[in-house]
């Protein structure tokens, strides 16, 4: 154990301390899911799973918002990517990403004007410069991203362009947390919940997990000592029968989160279903744009009709984000798809839990 | 892709609301709406253009330090190169 700790954590001695406190804690079985790609990414590359106790399972969640975006909205983009005059930007994430039928990449290497931002107000300025082309930005995210876009739209109105808008596929973490909860083919016993998210929301949106269903939640940063700190918590709370929202990450998040942050989303966009892959569609997790500002709602704008989407075939992404089935148990993992060759979403991002154990581990199985 | 990346500002907010910051040896105008009382000098999290929050010298470091041991910087800083036109 001590060899992996060396390599892996910056103070070997401190980590080996806080992973003996675990496996005494682990008194009973606890399956623990993490929520956030980049912990996802970093326990994976870490090794932690391999630093736990037989009683300890270590689940990923659907906390890559690229992978858990449905093949109909990826499908409603690419449709209007198609239409003439528009610029279609979008992170880079978004460009692989498989639909039914075809990719914005793909998209790209076939004359269609998709550019990729790092900022949604980089697509504001591309409207500003151009003003004859219709600029639509694809959003997508969770609550980090959320008020970014929402301000953009803000200082959209504000500079009063009519060619720029908005295509929504945001969606907000706590409630689907709680859909997760009550699916009765998945246990999930505790949640490591994202850290740079709830800089965002702060604590109290997770409290009815832990008040409603008595499962609770660490908010954890993504430093492997972190995350073995939030599993230690985690543990003593299931261990001493308590269920409540913990922060192991004090350093930034505060229980009220960014006022400012939650002030725009709230003025922009409002809560509607939104379509999680695998999991389907759950009511209120979604964020709709206001009637205040329909103007820069790209799907008011475009009332396109992509063709029916389809599912890959094998591909198990839904069951492996809703923490059912692990990446390996899919008979396309490492053989028709890898990373070059990605079937679904969970192998092309960079975050997706199939991607992280195909990358940083013996294949998930090490 | 939920992750704030550390930056210090170097520069008065302008009239939008933009102010510029040095990030991972970049500079780059962010926005400031989410942080109304940031001042020069100060480190915030900026995520996708947007300063999140204001957070202290020894966590921006601390942030950074980890960034790059887990080879996130990289992935990020080409991101911030990504703006697309002239
Ligand atoms: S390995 Fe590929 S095909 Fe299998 S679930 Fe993951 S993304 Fe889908």
């Amino acid at each position: 154990m001590s060899a992996d700790l060396s390599a892996a954590f910056r103070d070997p001695a401190l980590a080996d301390g806080v992973v003996r406190r675990i496996h005494a804690a682990a008194t009973r079985p606890m399956k623990i899911m993490e929520v956030c790609g980049t912990h996802t990414m970093s326990i994976a590359k870490n090794g932690i799973r391999g630093l736990m106790p037989q009683a300890i399972t270590l689940l990923s969640g659907p906390g890559c918002p690229v992978c858990v975006t449905g093949n109909a909205d990826i499908d409603l983009a690419i449709e209007i990517a198609r239409q003439p005059g528009v610029v279609l930007a979008t992170f880079g994430d978004m460009m692989k990403v498989p639909g039914s039928y075809s990719s914005l990449a793909r998209e790209k290497a076939d004359g269609r004007d998709v550019r990729v931002v790092y900022s949604p107000l980089d697509a504001l300025s591309i409207a500003e410069r151009e003003p004859d082309r219709e600029v639509v930005f694809l959003g997508v995210g969770f609550e980090t991203t959320a008020p970014t876009i929402a301000i953009t739209v803000q200082e959209a109105a504000r500079r009063g362009l009519g060619n720029f808008s908005v295509l929504s596929l945001h969606k907000t973490v706590p409630i689907a947390l709680e859909a997760l909860v009550n699916d009765p083919s998945v246990e999930i016993d505790g949640f490591i919940l994202p850290g740079h998210v709830s800089v965002v929301i702060g604590t109290r949106p997770y409290e009815p997990l832990a008040s409603r269903y008595g499962v609770p939640g660490v908010i954890t940063g993504f430093e492997p000592l972190d995350i073995l700190q939030g599993i230690l918590m985690l543990a003593e709370q299931l261990r001493d029968g308590r269920a409540a929202i913990e922060v192991a990450y004090t350093r930034a998040v505060s229980p009220e989160g960014n006022p400012h942050a939650i002030a725009a989303i709230a003025d922009v966009f409002e809560p509607a279903d939104a379509e999680w892959r695998g999991i389907g569609v759950i009511p209120g997790t979604g964020l709709s744009i206001r009637t205040r500002y329909a103007a820069f709602d790209a799907a008011k704008r475009f009332p396109v009709q992509p063709p029916e989407p389809r599912q890959p075939k094998g591909c198990q992404c839904g069951d492996v984000l809703r923490g059912a089935v692990l990446p390996y148990d899919c008979k396309l993992f490492g053989t028709g798809c890898t990373p070059e060759h990605p079937i679904g979403p969970c192998m092309v991002s960079s975050e997706g839990s199939c991607a992280a154990y195909y990358r940083y581990t013996d294949h998930g199985r090490g | 892709m939920c992750l704030g990346i550390p930056a210090r500002i170097v520069g008065e907010p302008n009239e939008n609301g933009m102010a510029q910051v040095e990030i991972l040896g970049v500079t780059r105008w962010v926005s400031t709406h989410m942080v109304p009382d940031a001042k020069v000098g100060d480190h915030v999290l900026v995520h996708a253009g947007f300063a999140l929050e204001v957070i202290s010298e020894q966590f921006a470091l601390e942030t950074l330090e980890l960034l790059r041991e887990a080879g996130i910087v990289e992935d990020e800083a080409s991101a911030l190169e990504a703006e697309p036109t002239p």
